[in-house]
């Protein structure tokens, strides 16, 4: 055993790297001696927040986490749900925000690399990315900076991988001007009975090394950095920051997926936070079992590295097996024939012992589960921000002066079309290859992301579809954490349900300030609690997922992120709906009802300057209703279209579904509201739907059946969205102002 | 060990964005006297003592640059 | 007939590619880049992707596949072969089709809908009528085609440039309608003989009804019918 560092020295390198007192302490107390160096880098990154969980672990107990659809939970790289027939979709979001605040390109690339890995790891064929971004407004070049070069990196590494890029969301608000949000969502498919698990079993196996070689890249990356504020000195951090090659993750996907299908494989995990530690010490612990590793057989990328750097490197595309001798040669040639370095670096061992060794000598040896399962749990203090009591106090209709006349109104129109946080999404999915696989059935733009259930040019093609969406209004959220992350969830099921799918299970992604500031905890509270009860009430339940803290800049947090990732199954994807207007005369449908709610609204900000008030109300069991009887109009085949209401309101929903069919609307609201708040209120448990005049009494019928409110506010037609009293635009002028909108903002004009 | 350095550029007449990118971007940040931006590739090649610079052409022309649209100069490094 | 569709490391098209040619009722087989096998299909199809991570050029190391060998026998007797992308690139690239890809004058990547007028149909791939407009896809960063000015003439003259991008009615717009700055709008061009195809939009993508329109069809069925006459 090497000794490495004297008892006195120690607790200052624990303290340099992240570790508590507290948490040296217990390390002492499980080793019963002076840890190396090497465990003092393992246990540190591995009781990070960002690999432990530490301060999250409790709230997160809240989440219910099964359901019919739950083939595998939280708890293994990502969580898979039976979408029929022995279909198994595997899904996961990640952030990346950290690493993409300091190198936006390869941050962004590199997130997208972590999460496919995270997919094909259970052994799922990646078939989707979604992502969902926050940066700050684009008047900042530093901004238009981050967001150009993440939609590149984005587009650059699953573009080459051929994963299509079909949905997401972007915002821009000031709240994330120094700390700019990357979360990537992936799906998977597999066949059921494919499904992996991560885990090392079997003393006398070998633990095999597969993919790039190693190197000093991202040491401490994405878990130190994602695990402390930022400051000024960020940008010096920018070489620990991971460059990632998508061409070797391609041959990776190809390689796995090729071992596992020819069952050579006990367990494969991937390289990412924490690198070989992380991996290792999981699968590990999994299969309580120990492993012995020997850092010299570890292919380096650099001279003279040192144990504890093989051991943490963040070096991307790397892949770790576990197998049988037997089956070695033929793993390997699977590995050589794809192009891929593969090497044995150890095997299993029955002692349930973590051991690193650098040839003869040992560097480190720790019971395994101590790493990824004995991090202390913290009961972070708790406390409602005082800001709250300012924000929620504030009454958005007597507290700004509003327009009156229908000429206000348009421009009001125009500049909502035009706002960056609801202008067209052209420009960004234009740079994402949204098609490859053959199975994206709704484009871009719409209010889900729809694919179809099939195994391209491989094996079976079904009828069968899955609806993704991801969303999160973090103004609702830092107004009203509770109900604000209920209103992610409502907005991602009312997305996924106006595109035919059934909600599923969620993914999250839980993007969060400081947690050891109880004010930010209490936020972070607040919104798992609100999330967990709108999961409960709509029977749907979180099957992975992902929380970054320390999302904040020069001392203040980010808004309250939680970012929702939905799932909804179709049987038959032919069915599907979509948000374009269809047909001159077919009726035009508001299922709901117009509250005047303009606090939080994009309308407020926007016309305004004001980020203040209650966020919407959300009635969850109206919410449902509303759902459930546009999903009952969908299975019928009485819906031509269907839009959900969300930012902007009304006005802008209206004006989507024009652009979208090429057909103008004439619509008469009677809902005794003043103009803006008819237009511009961002009410919840709205969807604009059209039928034919035939068709409207059937819709009618399961409104009435599911006694929800509703009115038919207009017909289908012509070439203007004239909507009486307060807001008449042709096409052309609702186009000029949304499509170029982005664009525009970019430039800087 | 030998070493060369191989300077790939686009042959003349070729529209080159990137270098039109970054003429225009420097133009812009107030750099008048920018009147020519050309981006080309920059490789390093170790090989072989003894190897000829006319075998690091041949390499270049079948592999590194391609003679349809780009031209490559070869500059052997001596060694300090 | 029977297609086949051969696998570089990086490509990433060839699934859609073998589902198009199925949907359409033909069959469809693969052919990874290190076999020198390639009897047993009528005709050959690059598909696109990144192969090779399209490091140093697009298409500049896979042209040099054991494959390839066997491709350029085969285009050389006069057998049908298509590059579609990242296939166009590595078709420049092996001189089985003149000119070059460059980076997209944006540069950026594009993916999106494009409108291509049929030119020509002594292209083996394309016997639509001049002046059809087709709705096909592109997806590319690096698909902005360049010749030399002796090369433009004589694609011209011969008839080799099968498809260009136009406008949605067919015009062609004065500052060009490629999206991607292709000289002359250049968007697919063949060899002389016809038998050898290139192009930067995907056909594939637009073959199944189920995701969509099917305005790439006629690029699979054209072949198939010449090849049908043939025999």
């Amino acid at each position: 055993m090497r000794e490495d560092l004297a008892p006195e020295l120690a607790p200052q390198l624990a303290v340099e790297l992240g570790l508590k007192p507290a948490e040296y302490d217990k390390v002492v107390e499980i080793l019963g001696r002076t840890p190396t160096v090497t465990e003092l880098y393992m246990y540190s990154l591995m009781w990070s927040e960002h690999c432990s969980y530490k301060h999250s672990r409790k709230a997160l107990r809240m989440f219910p986490t099964e359901g019919e659809h739950v083939l595998q939970g939280p708890g293994e790289n990502a969580g898979v749900i039976g979408v029929g027939d022995g279909w198994a979709l595997a899904f996961k979001m990640e952030s990346h925000n950290h690493p993409s605040a300091i190198e936006p390109y390869q941050g962004a690339a590199t997130g997208v690399g972590g999460i496919i890995r995270d997919i094909f790891t259970m052994g799922a064929r990646p078939i989707a990315s979604l992502n969902s971004l926050r940066f700050g407004t684009l008047d900042k070049p530093r901004q238009r900076y981050l967001f150009e070069g993440a939609v590149a990196g984005i587009g650059g590494y699953g573009n080459c991988l051929g994963v299509p890029t079909v949905g997401g969301e972007v915002y821009f608000d000031e709240a994330y001007e120094g700390n700019c949000l990357i979360n990537a969502m992936s799906l998977g498919l597999m066949r059921e009975e494919k499904l992996t698990s991560a885990v090392a079993s079997g003393p006398g196996n070998l633990v095999l090394l597969i993919g790039s070689t190693t190197g000093r890249d991202g040491i401490g990356g994405a878990s130190t950095l994602a695990s402390q504020e930022f400051d000024e000195k960020a940008e010096d951090k920018r070489p620990s920051v991971q460059v990632g090659d998508p061409f070797e993750e391609k041959l990776l996907i190809e390689a796995c997926l090729e071992l596992l299908e020819e069952g050579l494989l006990v367990g494969l995990g991937d390289l990412g936070a924490a690198g070989l530690t992380s991996s290792a010490s999981e699968m590990a612990s999994r299969g309580g079992v120990g492993l012995d590793i020997d850092v010299t057989k570890i292919p380096a990328r650099e001279e003279a590295m040192k144990p504890f750097e093989f051991m943490v490197s963040e070096s991307q595309e790397r892949m770790l097996a576990v197998l049988v001798p037997e089956n070695l040669e033929a793993a390997q040639a699977v590995c050589t024939k794809w192009g891929l370095r593969s090497t044995v670096i150890g095997t299993v061992t029955d002692t349930g012992r973590f051991v690193v060794r650098e040839g003869d000598e040992i560097v480190a040896d720790m019971p395994a589960a101590t790493l990824a399962h004995d991090a202390p749990i913290y009961d972070p203090a708790m406390t409602r921000p005082a800001y709250l009591d300012e924000v929620q106090v504030f009454d958005p209709i007597t507290g700004v002066d509003h327009p009156g006349c229908e000429y206000v109104l348009d421009d009001i129109v125009l500049a909502l079309l035009a706002s960056p946080n609801i202008c067209s999404r052209r420009w960004i999915w234009q740079q994402y290859d949204h098609q490859v696989m053959l199975n994206t059935v709704v484009l871009p733009g719409g209010d889900a992301a729809v694919l179809r259930i099939g195994d391209t040019g491989r094996g079976e093609m079904t009828e069968r579809g899955v609806a993704v969406s991801s969303d999160c209004n973090g103004r609702y959220c830092y107004l009203d954490p509770y109900v604000g992350a209920q209103i992610a969830f409502a907005e991602a099921a009312r997305n996924v349900v106006c595109s035919g799918g059934t909600p599923a299970a969620i993914t999250d992604c839980l993007n969060f300030g400081n947690p050891e500031k109880p004010e930010v905890f209490w936020t972070f509270y607040e919104a798992i609690r609100g999330l967990s009860d709108a999961c409960r009430a709509f029977g749907v339940p979180v099957i992975s997922g992902n929380v970054s803290f320390y999302n904040e800049s020069f001392g203040s947090p980010i808004y309250p992120t939680p970012t929702v990732g939905m799932v909804g199954v179709m049987e038959d994807v032919s069915k599907h709906c979509t948000v374009a207007f269809k047909a001159e005369g077919d009726v035009v449908f508001l299922l709901g009802e117009t509250e005047n709610e303009i606090g939080g609204s994009e309308y407020l900000k926007l016309a305004h300057g004001v980020v203040s008030g209650k966020p919407p109300a959300l009635d969850l069991e109206l919410e449902q209703a509303v759902q459930a009887t546009v999903l009952a109009a969908i299975d019928a085949g009485l819906l031509r279209s269907a839009h959900d209401c969300s930012e902007g309101g009304l006005a802008v929903t209206l004006a989507e579904c024009c652009m979208a069919g090429d057909l103008g609307a004439d619509i008469h609201l009677d809902d005794d509201l003043p103009a803006y708040a008819s237009l511009f209120s961002e009410t919840q448990s709205r969807i604009v739907v059209t039928t034919t005049p035939e068709d409207a009494e059937k819709l009618v019928e399961i409104a009435l059946e599911r006694e929800i409110p509703y009115s038919i506010i207009g017909t289908v037609g012509g070439a203007r969205l004239d909507i009486a009293n307060r807001a008449s635009l042709t096409l052309e002028q609702l186009r000029e102002a949304w499509e170029p909108a982005l664009e525009r903002a970019l430039a800087g004009a | 060990m030998a070493r060369f350095q191989i300077f790939v550029t686009y042959k003349k007449g070729i529209f080159d964005p990137p270098g039109a990118t970054a003429e225009r971007a420097l133009v812009s940040l107030g750099y008048d006297e920018v009147s020519s931006v050309k981006i080309g590739k920059f490789i390093q090649l170790e090989v072989a003592d003894g190897t000829s610079e006319e075998r690091v052409a041949e390499m270049c022309g079948k592999l590194l640059a391609n003679p349809v649209i780009e031209d490559f100069r070869i500059e052997p490094v001596e060694e300090a | 007939m029977r297609f086949g569709v051969v696998i570089f490391p990086g490509s990433n098209c060839e699934q859609d590619v073998v589902h198009a040619a199925e949907v359409l009722g033909h069959e469809a087989g693969y052919i990874w880049h290190g076999d020198t096998d390639i009897s047993g299909f009528d005709a050959i199809v690059l598909p696109g992707g990144f192969s090779y991570g399209d490091y140093i050029r697009c298409g500049a190391v896979a042209r040099f596949s054991p494959v390839m060998a066997e491709v350029i026998r085969f285009a050389e007797r006069g057998g049908p072969v298509i590059g579609i992308c990242n296939g166009f690139q590595i078709l420049a690239e092996a001189h089985l089709l003149p000119g070059a890809l460059l980076r997209n004058r944006g540069l950026k990547f594009i993916c999106t809908q494009t409108t291509l007028r049929v030119e020509e149909n002594s292209c083996q791939w394309m016997d639509a009528t001049p002046g059809t407009l087709l709705r096909i896809p592109i997806n590319h960063n690096e698909g902005n085609y360049i010749c030399d000015p002796e090369t433009l003439e004589r694609l011209q003259g011969n008839g080799q440039i099968v498809l260009r991008y136009c406008e949605a009615d067919g015009s062609r717009a004065e500052g060009g309608s490629a999206p991607n700055g292709a000289l002359d709008d250049i968007a697919g061009i063949c060899n002389e003989r016809g038998n050898v195809f290139g192009l930067m939009p995907h056909p594939e993508r637009v073959v199944d009804p189920a995701v969509g329109i099917t305005d790439g069809a006629v690029v699979f069925t054209s072949i198939a019918r010449r090849l049908a006459e043939v025999v």
